[in-house]
């Protein structure tokens, strides 16, 4: 073995999003050495990019809500095939963990009594997004930034790791490489958190950043652990659609939050058309009430149920992707979303209303946003949105207390982590989730870094990872060009299992993806080993095609419609065959993936009868 | 599609030129799509930082025709920042060592962020264990927890650009004024750090040009609402006359010393070639 880089912890936290860092003070919290590592910056995370809020029942602004609300919200925007022990301990802890970031620093939009403020958001019963503006996400991983430079963790910033390393059964380590110089580096471990978010850049048309090319999801996949619910993506509704080079760019939920309209090319509220039976009961039917409810402290609206642009985001993209097909789409192929009658609702009650400072102060980044990239005033002007690839609410298999994989010491927490979403994440979920579980992560990585000995590190690994990392640049078996491997799946991902799925075009996406793992195989990049984004893109490509194979299996699997998966040819839910039910995917002794389907976990009585309360009084058919 | 011709710092800190390439540019293009696509089609081990492509993470900080830019958030039908029909230039800040291309190493920024004291709340003291705070009380601090850590305004700032204060007797640079602003006006918080940027960060050595904020995408007042007030703190603690007389009759170790001035220097830097 090579004489390489070596750093020994008891804990190494793969990825500093707001999960990584989370997990990572945790652990240092418990006196362990812990490692940090990621593959970009410090603080330029993806979760830097999150703009609506953090989900947590503080009931700050509804002193009716309360982690069991948020507990039935959570499991019903998940279509209950949701891990049903993440979900109770993500509502029941998120209040403590938000808290307590205000004690790191973190500066939340205030209301009148100087407490929390707390916006709506889709599929949350109450207002329960707390929020900095439009840039919740900066706040968040800033302060636990701030705060985890302090205690005593050891970063290692740039430096992206290729191969998770084994001893026996359990993880030891991980073998990495220095963006700058391309030089290797070996991480010694006794627990390993993967903290890498999703997988967004397998679709052309995505919210996400580069760093989206499901890394976590594949390195635990290749040491042996589990995927589940890969088939399940979010689409977000609102994306830019022009001009082109920004498609895809988000347009927060905050801004139908604060009372933004849907409307297509007729004018018309579509979204008043297409309320699903199981959300009618909390839904308004007329535009006085879900304006009402926009403003509901102000005028005493408590009652009043919210605007049907608030419906879960799986359901309003799939409605906007109708409209579109149906030829009442906006003229660059998405919808309007305007503020204007928002505005002159409220100029009608309060005179005083300015409607351009209003949003200026709501919504900054997205002002901001609109007008260096669109050209366009969004307190003048209706914006044009369309769904883009967004969240990933499949991943890693794991446990629902500890977040330990099926691997003796693998741990996973945050977007790569699956379970706690179902089949469809509500917004501001993935804040509060990052925080719950990503501590919970470093709790019980440090635990078992602490009862565990250090494993032994095998240079064969070693070896036959750096060879394949290298052979790109110095022995490659072609001349393939990785970004247009790259671009080619994406498009092939985007038009084939996409937002709508059919049977025979995924069928086909399998047949592309065995051809893209071909041309995989034979990319090359410039001999060049410092801060070459090529090569880069060479290895990256591996996992993109291993998430997309994953996402491609699953789909086909579940013959059903169901949160972020919708099948053109199957379009009704099908509870008795799939409603309880998880897909699974594996790597096979031979290298093949494997699928099986696994049965969820029954919900205990007493979270059933507190769904049963918060719904119509009755259990959903899941859960009969 | 129109075709826009860049030329573009291509090398490390020893050795480097400008190159030439050409994009297609369709409409609505900011500068790194442009970079992208020459990635994609002509130079693949371009080297470039970025993340979101949306104006929030700071990471694709360089120079666009001399202006310290974010490259996501110029559009190349922006005539602000670049002239239809001409070779537009993108190089690296010129600030911070060069990594390769348009990378350069910004760990100093790093370094002098943790040598600021984190934050130190006073006691919980509303009845659920937490605080109260007005939306009025923490406006001005919000405003300075906008930064994306761009570091443009590192970047730009003369001190660090042209007098080289990254060692020896160094600047913090505004970025990191505003962040001990944003925590010395934290109606929460308790620490001081006023010491620290006296003596550390050397705040006098800001002569208040403003460059820092001109360049901040995210439109912070760094100067006015940032230095500025920390600068009357520091005069009002360590060179007001009755207190310093007060320090000195009651023996307090910190020394006294006259504000220091410079002089000004030229606002805007033009495109400077490269050597
Ligand atoms: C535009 C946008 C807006 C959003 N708004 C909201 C919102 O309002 N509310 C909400 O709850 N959620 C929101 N989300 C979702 C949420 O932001 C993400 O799900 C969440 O931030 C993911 O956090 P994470 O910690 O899991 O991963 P990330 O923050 O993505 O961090 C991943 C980390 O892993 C590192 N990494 C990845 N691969 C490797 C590797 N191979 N080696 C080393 N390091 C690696 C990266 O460098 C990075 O540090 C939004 C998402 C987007 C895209
Ligand atoms: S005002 Fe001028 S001298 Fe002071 S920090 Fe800003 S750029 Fe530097
Ligand atoms: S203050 Fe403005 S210019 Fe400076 S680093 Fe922050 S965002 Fe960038
Ligand atoms: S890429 Fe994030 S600011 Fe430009």
């Amino acid at each position: 073995m090579a004489d390489y880089e070596t750093h020994e912890h008891d804990v190494l936290v793969i990825g500093a999003g707001g999960a990584g860092l989370r997990a990572a003070i945790e652990a240092s919290a418990t006196g362990v050495s812990v490692g940090l590592v990621c593959k970009s910056l410090l603080g330029k995370a993806h979760t830097v990019m999150a703009e609506g809020g953090v989900a947590a029942a503080l009931a700050n602004v509804d002193n009716r809500d309360s982690w069991q609300v948020h507990f039935a919200d959570t499991m019903r925007g998940g279509q209950y095939v949701n891990n049903w022990r993440m979900a109770q301990l993500h509502a029941q802890e998120a209040p403590a963990r938000v808290r307590e970031l205000e004690a790191w620093g973190a500066v939340f939009d205030r209301t009148k009594d100087g407490r929390i403020l707390q916006r709506n958001f889709g599929g949350h019963k109450y207002p329960r997004l707390a929020h900095v503006g439009d840039r919740t996400g900066l706040e968040l991983i800033r302060t636990l930034q701030d705060h985890g430079i302090h205690q005593g963790m050891s970063v290692y910033m740039e430096c992206t790791i290729i191969r998770l390393l084994k001893d026996g059964d359990r993880v030891c380590g991980a073998l990495g490489y220095y963006r700058e110089k391309g030089r290797f580096v070996i991480f010694k471990a006794r627990a390993v958190v993967l903290a890498t978010g999703g997988i967004g850049k397998a679709y052309k048309i995505t919210s996400n950043s580069w760093e989206y090319t499901g890394d976590g999801h594949s390195l635990a996949y290749n040491a042996g652990a589990e995927l589940i619910d890969m088939e399940f993506i979010q689409f977000h509704p609102t994306g830019m659609v022009w001009p082109p080079s920004v498609r895809g760019i988000l347009v927060t939920e905050g801004v139908r939050g604060e009372g933004g309209c849907l409307r297509n090319s007729e004018g018309k509220r579509f979204m008043f058309g297409d309320i699903p039976d199981n959300y009618k009961p909390q839904t308004a039917d007329n535009e006085e009430e879900g304006f009402l409810y926009v403003l509901a402290e102000k005028f005493n609206g408590k009652d009043s149920r919210r605007p049907p642009e608030l419906l879960t985001r799986d359901h309003v993209a799939r409605c906007i992707n109708r409209e579109v097909k149906e030829g009442r789409g906006s003229p660059h192929g998405g919808v309007f979303l305007e503020l204007k009658s928002f505005a002159e609702w409220m100029k009608k009650r309060v005179s005083s209303f300015d409607a351009d400072s209003h949003w200026k102060k709501k919504l900054p980044s997205m002002y901001h946003q609109f007008k260096e990239l669109g050209n366009l005033d969004l307190t003048k002007q209706p914006m044009e949105v369309g769904p883009t690839t967004h969240y990933v609410m499949g991943g890693i298999r794991v446990d629902g207390d500890s977040q330990m994989s099926k691997i003796p010491g693998l741990f996973a927490c945050g977007e790569c982590a699956a379970g706690i979403n179902g089949a469809n994440r509500l917004g501001g979920n993935s804040l509060s989730d990052l925080l719950v579980l990503g501590k919970r992560a470093g709790e019980y990585a440090a635990h078992f870094a602490k009862d565990h000995g250090a494993g032994t590190i095998h240079d064969d690994q070693i070896d036959e990872a750096t060879r394949w990392a290298l052979s790109f640049i110095d022995e490659p078996k072609g001349d393939e060009n990785p970004y247009k491997v790259q671009q080619d799946l994406q498009d092939m991902m985007q038009d084939l299992v996409g937002i709508v799925r059919k049977e025979e075009e995924m069928v086909r996406a399998l047949d592309g993806l065995q051809q893209l793992w071909e041309r995989a195989r034979k990319v090359r990049a410039p001999i060049n080993r410092e801060y070459n984004p090529g090569w880069h893109t060479c290895m990256d490509l591996h996992n993109l095609l291993t998430v997309s194979e994953a996402v491609t299996k699953a789909a086909i699997e579940r013959r059903e419609s169901r949160g972020g998966q919708f099948r053109d040819d199957y379009p009704k839910k099908d509870s008795k065959n799939f409603g309880k039910k998880n897909t699974v995917v594996w790597k096979g002794a031979d290298g093949r993936m494997e699928f099986r389907w696994e049965d969820l976990p029954p919900v205990p009585d007493d979270l059933k009868e507190i769904i049963k309360q918060q719904g119509e009084g009755k259990l959903p058919e899941e859960l009969q | 599609m129109a075709q826009a011709k860049f030329k573009i710092w291509r090398g490390t800190q020893d050795q480097g030129e400008f190159q030439e390439y050409t994009a297609e540019v369709g409409e609505g293009m900011v500068v790194l799509d442009c970079i992208h696509q020459i990635q994609a089609t002509q130079a693949p081990d371009l080297a470039c930082r970025w993340n979101c492509k949306a104006g929030k993470c700071g990471s694709c900080s360089a120079e666009i025709n001399g202006r310290p830019r974010l490259m996501c958030m110029t559009r190349m039908d922006d005539e602000r920042y670049i002239t239809p029909g001409e070779t537009t230039i993108v190089e690296p800040m010129h600030t911070f060592p060069l990594i390769r291309d348009l990378v350069t190493n910004v760990s100093w920024n790093y370094k002098i962020n943790k040598m600021i004291p984190r934050f130190q709340p006073r006691q919980a003291d509303a009845p659920d264990g937490t605080w109260r705070m007005s939306q009025e009380e923490v406006d001005r601090v919000q405003e300075f927890r906008k930064c994306i850590e761009c570091f443009l305004c590192q970047d730009t700032c003369h001190v660090l650009r042209d007098h080289g204060k990254t060692e020896g007797e160094m600047f913090g640079g505004p970025r990191f004024m505003i962040r001990v602003a944003s925590l010395e006006m934290h109606p929460l918080d308790t620490a001081d750090r006023l010491p620290l940027v006296k003596d550390s960060l050397n705040i006098g050595l800001c002569n208040i040009t403003k460059c820092c904020t001109e360049v901040c995408p995210e439109h912070i007042h760094i100067t006015d609402n940032g230095i500025i007030p920390l600068k009357e703190r520091v005069v009002d603690r360590f060179y007001d006359p009755i207190m310093w007389l007060f320090h000195k009759i009651f023996g307090d170790k910190q020394k006294a010393e006259p504000a220091r001035t410079r002089t000004a220097l030229p606002v805007i830097h033009e495109p400077a070639a490269k050597s």
